[in-house]
């Protein structure tokens, strides 16, 4: 075995529940820029909060179970992969890599993520992708209320339904969504879904591994009415 | 930021060890509310006719054995306070109106802390975990339990601006948010009768809820007028006699787990609570929806 398939095989495991948080984190921000294990297990999080946040690198980490706030966030380069449910803020930030949720992730996922790609297989709570800006995001099952509020760039694709006020104050972000909309929010409008949109909705199913047929979505975006100033409403400030 | 947590036991074994459970819960939510805690417990029914008091002393050279003998010339029987830390449950074999109108007339220096025929509410300044040694909460046996670690924003850090508030007969309410119409409601409500102590937001909405329900609503439907006519950020989770309900407000901001299991049912500001329970891993969770009453009772379950 050559020396970088020996560091590829091993696996790094970490408990939480006989090391601290902050030893953990500390070791993969250690990462960045040096050579260490290529693949992470954690074990027992029982819901602890940023468990591997703020990677910088490009490894592998699996965590196994639940966590609370802020897991994967600011995530660069890395991906994350957690076999449980997220709390609030999963991958909140993030620049690039994957961060992958097999279970339900809570409200405000994916928020301020300004690359790579969050996939949530099962449901995303309210304020999915809150004032994204470049992240991708791939939910298997539905959004709730006031998701991808503020949107900036990036896209949402939501493969359930979408709760009330879906893309309130959007900007350029583009909106998928296979299933009913609550509600669209201000300034948010269903658009044609052309073949360029096929085709890259298409990547990004492929990308989450979530198998759906593009043909099945409909797509929403800004109407550009609110965020340009207008000398007509200069009356209302 | 307060910290929530609740428990409704639905095994034998569980009620046995209700008390051990509910401190490790409230243990997890230490950093979420380190300047006061609370519980409410449901535990030893008293007989008909009898009531249950739990009393607060400021004193901490309290005499509760000479309160024991005077209530006992009083109301006869024998109530003998059972004393936990700076708090008391005495039984006493009256209404429980009656004996709250003597408290606040002989007494005025205690505080009524809870009154019914079930409830026991002990919440004290201090971090949680210091609160769960203090009052010896592992030894506590009970059908169900409602917790809260709070993290001061809307008014002073004392133990009557502590949770949970005292909303009526075995009644209690736990709160994780804060809200902006209290005053003017205060005011509204102390015109309907409801007394308040502190300039807590909180005790504005247990008060809102006694209200309702002292005008025959449902504790469903005085639930729901929570939707309409409180304004603000909350979670709450509302103990009863039979059980405990859950209510977040529209927007939801506010976070709250829900899970279940055959041998109990359980509500937490986060997972890290839950997951200290026997089988949570196996557990059915889920996020309690915004503007929906979700309701556990004995009857029911």
């Amino acid at each position: 075995m050559t020396a970088v398939a020996a560091r590829e095989a091993a696996v790094e495991v970490v408990d939480l529940e006989a090391t601290s948080l902050r030893e953990l984190n500390q070791r993969l921000h250690d990462l960045a820029g040096s050579r260490g294990p290529a693949a992470w297990r954690v074990l027992n999080p029982n819901g602890a909060h940023a468990v591997a946040c703020g990677i910088d690198a490009e490894v592998d980490v699996e965590v196994d179970g639940h966590v609370g706030y802020y897991c994967a966030g600011m995530n660069k380069r890395a991906t994350v992969r957690i076999h449980g449910n997220a709390g609030p803020g999963v991958a909140e930030n993030m620049m690039s890599g994957l961060v992958l949720v097999h279970g339900n992730a809570s409200q405000s996922a994916g928020a301020t993520g300004r690359g790579g790609l969050l996939v949530v297989r099962g449901d995303a709570s309210s304020r999915c992708g809150i004032s994204m800006k470049g992240i991708d995001i791939v939910v298997g099952g539905s959004v709730g209320h006031m998701s991808a509020f503020m949107a900036q760039t990036g896209r949402l694709v939501v493969c359930g339904d979408a709760g009330d006020a879906l893309g309130d104050s959007i900007y350029e972000a583009r909106l998928y969504v296979r299933g009913s909309v609550a509600g669209l929010g201000a300034d948010c409008v269903e658009k044609e879904l052309r073949e360029e949109h096929r085709v890259e909705l298409g990547e990004l199913l492929l990308r989450a591994g979530i198998e759906a047929s593009p043909k099945e979505f409909r797509r929403y975006g800004s109407a550009r009415q609110l965020y340009n100033f207008k000398v007509d409403n200069a009356g209302a400030y | 930021m307060c910290g929530i947590v609740g428990l409704f036991a639905k095994s034998t074994e569980v009620e046995e060890r209700l008390g051990a459970h509910l401190a490790s819960m409230l243990a997890q939510m230490s950093d979420r509310g380190p300047d006061s805690a609370g519980v409410a417990v449901y535990r030893d029914p008293v007989t008909t006719g009898s009531s249950k008091l739990t009393l607060h002393s400021a004193d901490p050279h309290e005499r509760w054995d000479e309160l024991g003998a005077v209530l006992a010339d009083e109301f006869g029987g024998s109530p003998e306070p059972h004393t936990r830390s700076s708090h008391a449950v005495v039984v006493v074999d009256a209404e429980a109106a009656d004996v709250e109108e003597w408290v606040r007339v002989n007494r005025p220096d205690l505080r009524i802390m809870s009154a019914g025929s079930v409830i026991e509410i002990y919440k004290e300044t201090g971090s949680p975990r210091e609160f769960v040694r203090r009052f010896a909460l592992d030894g506590l046996q009970g059908t169900h339990a409602l917790g809260h670690t709070r993290m001061a924003t809307e008014s002073r850090v004392t133990t009557e601006g502590s949770h949970p508030f005292s909303t009526g007969l075995d009644l209690c309410l736990v709160h994780n948010g804060s809200l902006s119409n209290h005053n003017r409601l205060r005011e509204n409500l102390r015109r309907e009768g409801i007394e308040f102590q502190t300039e807590n937001d909180t005790e504005v909405a247990a008060g809102y809820l006694s209200w309702r329900l002292r005008e025959g609503a449902e504790l469903e439907e005085a639930l729901e007028g929570c939707l309409r006519d409180l304004d603000g950020f909350y979670t709450f989770a509302v103990g009863t006699a039979d059980g405990f309900a859950v209510l977040r407000d529209p927007i939801a901001c506010k976070p709250a787990v829900l899970a279940e299991t055959d041998e109990w049912v359980a509500m937490g500001s986060e997972w890290r609570a839950l997951a200290v329970l026997p089988g949570a891993a196996d557990a059915e969770k889920w996020e309690p929806q915004p503007g929906v009453v979700y309701v556990w009772e004995k009857a029911r379950v």
